[in-house]
C-alpha cells in the first residue's frame, strides 16, 4: 500500500456470526481529499468506519491507516485521528470551554499543539456558550460541540458518522461550511451519509456503498454519467402516450420532431441524475431487506 | 502511564468532584446518607447493647463509617455503567490516553467524594455520640481502615461496572449490598447472628471494615462484643487485603476489555434500548 493515501482498504470483510456485512470493500482516501461514504441504512457505512477508526476488529482484508493498522494503533496515531462520535449525552454536567480544554491537554501531553478551547468554540460558532453547561445545549449546539471536540487535537484525519442527523437545514448549512474550512486547511475528512447531497455538496469523491459492497467510485459527475444510464423522454404521439430512454435526448428529440412535427405533445425530458440512481439503489436495497424477512 | 497524562486524571477527578457537590441532585446523595445515618444515631442515644454496658450508639458508629466506604464500591460500579451508556467512556477511547485519565479522574473523583461524604457524617456524629476512645493512634488507624478499605473495594466496583450491561441491572446489586449490611454487624454487633450468617458475612470486606473502624474507636473493654473476643486486625488486614490483590488484578483486565468492545454503535443501540424504556 502506498504511503500517499491517509486510508488504505483492500478486501475488507466483516463476519457477525453467519452473517456477512462487509464482502471485500476497497477503498482509498488520498492526503486532504474529503471522500463521502453513502448508502442507505444497512449498507455497512457504520461498520467500515469503525474499523477505520480502531473502535472494532475485522473479520478479515488489508487496512491502513495513516499508515498504521487501526487495530494497533498507538496513542500518537490516535491522536492524529479525530472522530466526531454520534453523540447522546456524555460530559452533559461539563462546560463547554471546560472540557475542550480537558481534551486539548491530552494532545498536548503528545507534543501536539491542539486548539485553543476559546478560539475553538468560536470557530465552530460555540463562542457565547463557552460558559455553558453541555446538557443545555440544544441539539445543533451539541453537535457542534462533538465536531469541535473531534478536530480538537487537530487531526490529520477526521471521521464523520452521519454528522447531521436531525439538523435543520440553517444548521446544515453551518456544519458543511466549517467541514469545508476543514478541508481547505488540509485536513483529510471521510464523511458517511445516506444523504447524496450531502455527499455532493462535502465531497470531493463520493464512495457507494450498498449490502456490504462498494458499487460506485468516483466525482459526483463521473458517478452522475457511470451509473445513472439513460435520459428519458416522454410524450403523445396523436394521443397515444410513449416513452423512450436514450443516452442522447436532444439528438432523438430532434430526430423525433423531424419525422412527426406537430403531431407530438406534451414532451417531457427527463435528464439523468444521480439522484434517481440513487434513490432506485436505496429502494432497491429496502426492498431486498424486506423480502429477506430480517 | 506518563506525569502528564496522571495530571490530566486528577485535573479531571478535580472537575468531576467539584460538579459533584454544585448540582442539586448530587448533593442530595451526598447529604442524604450522612443525615439518614445521624437520624439512627439519634435514635440509638441512650440505649445500651444488652446489658454489656457498652452503648449502641458507640458500637454502631464505626459500623456506619465502613459502611459508608464500602459505598465507594457502588458507586464506582454504578458511575462506570452509566457512563459507558452516555458515551464518556467512548469519548476517552477516542482520545490519545483518554482511557487511563478517565480512570485515574474516576478513582479521584469517587475517593474525593467518599472523605468529604465520611466527614459528613463523622464531624456532627461525634457530637452525638459518647463513649468513643479517639487519640491519635485511633486516627492513624481509622485513617489505615479507610485507606485499604477503598483499595480492597473501588476496583471491585469498577469490575462490577464493567460486567453489568445496563444501568437497570445495576439496581440488582443494590440488592444484595443491602444484605450484606445487614449481616455485617453495621447496625447490631454480629454475634447476635446465627453462626453461619456471621461466616457468611466475614467473606466481604463490608465486615471487616466495619471491624476495623471499631477497632480504632472503641475502647478496648468493648472487644467483648466481638467474636473470639478480639480485634484481629491481622485477619482484617488480611482479608480486606486479598480483596485488593483480586481486585486490581481483575480490574484492569475487565476494564480494558469494555473500553476495547466500545464503539459508536454500541453506545447508539444503548440508547435506543434507553429510550425504549423511557417511552
Amino acid at each position: 500500500m502506498s504511503p500517499d493515501a491517509a486510508v488504505a482498504v483492500a478486501g475488507l470483510r466483516m463476519r457477525y456470526g453467519a452473517a456477512d456485512v462487509l464482502h471485500g470493500v476497497d477503498l482509498r482516501v488520498r492526503h486532504g481529499e474529503t471522500v463521502a461514504l453513502l448508502g442507505p441504512n444497512g449498507a455497512g457505512k457504520t461498520t467500515t468506519i469503525e474499523i477505520l477508526e480502531g473502535f472494532r476488529a475485522r473479520s478479515a482484508g488489508e487496512v491502513a491507516v495513516l499508515g498504521a493498522d487501526p487495530g494497533h494503533g498507538d496513542e500518537h496515531w490516535r491522536a492524529r485521528v479525530g472522530v466526531v462520535l454520534q453523540s447522546w449525552r456524555d460530559h452533559g454536567k461539563w462546560r463547554v470551554r471546560e472540557l475542550l480544554a480537558h481534551l486539548a491537554s491530552y494532545y498536548a501531553c503528545l507534543g501536539r499543539t491542539p486548539w485553543d478551547p476559546g478560539e475553538l468554540a468560536d470557530a465552530v460558532g460555540l463562542g457565547d456558550r463557552g460558559g455553558q453547561k453541555i446538557r443545555t445545549l440544544s441539539g445543533g449546539q451539541r453537535r457542534r460541540l462533538d465536531v469541535a471536540i473531534g478536530i480538537v487535537g487537530r487531526p490529520d484525519l477526521l471521521f464523520l458518522d452521519e454528522p447531521t442527523t436531525g439538523f435543520d437545514p440553517e444548521a446544515r448549512r453551518g456544519f458543511h461550511r466549517l467541514v469545508r474550512d476543514l478541508a481547505a486547511a488540509g485536513t483529510t475528512v471521510l464523511v458517511t451519509t445516506h444523504d447524496l447531497h450531502e455527499a455532493e455538496r462535502l465531497a470531493d469523491r463520493i464512495v457507494i456503498l450498498d449490502a456490504g459492497r462498494v458499487i460506485a467510485d468516483g466525482t459526483p459527475a463521473e458517478l452522475a454519467r457511470r451509473i445513472a444510464g439513460a435520459d428519458r423522454v416522454r410524450w403523445r404521439h396523436r394521443g397515444r402516450p410513449r416513452v423512450h430512454a436514450t443516452d442522447d435526448s436532444t439528438a432523438f428529440v430532434r430526430g423525433l420532431f423531424e419525422r412527426h412535427g406537430a403531431d407530438i405533445a406534451e414532451l417531457e425530458v427527463h435528464r439523468a441524475s444521480l439522484e434517481q440512481t440513487y434513490l432506485a439503489l436505496v429502494h432497491a436495497a429496502e426492498a431486498a431487506a424486506e423480502g429477506g424477512g430480517r | 502511564m506518563n506525569a502528564c497524562v496522571l495530571r490530566a486524571g486528577l485535573r479531571r477527578g478535580a472537575i468531576e468532584l467539584r460538579q459533584s457537590f454544585t448540582n442539586g441532585a448530587e448533593l442530595f446523595s451526598h447529604l442524604f446518607w450522612p443525615l439518614l445515618m445521624l437520624g439512627v444515631l439519634w435514635f440509638l442515644r441512650g440505649r445500651e447493647f444488652g446489658s454489656t454496658g457498652f452503648m449502641l450508639g458507640a458500637l454502631t458508629l464505626p459500623g456506619i463509617l465502613g459502611m459508608n466506604v464500602s459505598f465507594g464500591m457502588v458507586t464506582m460500579s454504578q458511575l462506570l455503567t452509566a457512563e459507558r451508556e452516555d458515551g464518556t467512556l467512548l469519548r476517552a477511547k477516542a482520545t490519545p490516553n483518554g482511557t487511563g485519565g478517565y480512570l485515574v479522574g474516576k478513582v479521584v473523583s469517587v475517593a474525593g467524594g467518599l472523605l468529604a461524604d465520611l466527614a459528613l457524617f463523622l464531624v456532627p456524629a461525634l457530637l452525638l455520640v459518647d463513649g468513643l476512645h479517639l487519640d491519635a493512634g485511633a486516627w492513624v488507624h481509622l485513617a489505615g481502615i479507610v485507606a485499604l478499605g477503598m483499595v480492597a473495594t473501588l476496583p471491585v466496583g469498577a469490575v462490577l461496572g464493567s460486567v453489568f450491561g445496563d444501568a437497570r441491572a445495576q439496581g440488582l446489586i443494590q440488592l444484595p449490598v443491602l444484605a450484606l449490611i445487614g449481616i455485617s454487624g453495621i447496625f447490631y454487633p454480629v454475634t447476635a447472628l446465627p453462626e453461619w450468617l456471621q461466616w457468611t458475612a466475614q467473606v466481604f470486606p463490608l465486615y471487616w471494615l466495619g471491624l476495623g473502624m471499631r477497632a480504632a474507636m472503641l475502647p478496648d473493654a468493648a472487644v467483648a462484643v466481638e467474636i473470639g473476643d478480639s480485634w484481629r486486625q491481622a485477619e482484617a488486614v488480611g482479608v480486606l487485603g486479598a480483596w485488593a490483590v483480586a481486585g486490581l488484578a481483575v480490574a484492569p483486565v475487565v476494564l480494558r476489555r469494555t473500553a476495547r468492545r466500545e464503539s459508536g454503535s454500541k453506545v447508539a443501540a444503548r440508547r435506543e434500548r434507553a429510550l425504549q424504556r423511557v417511552v
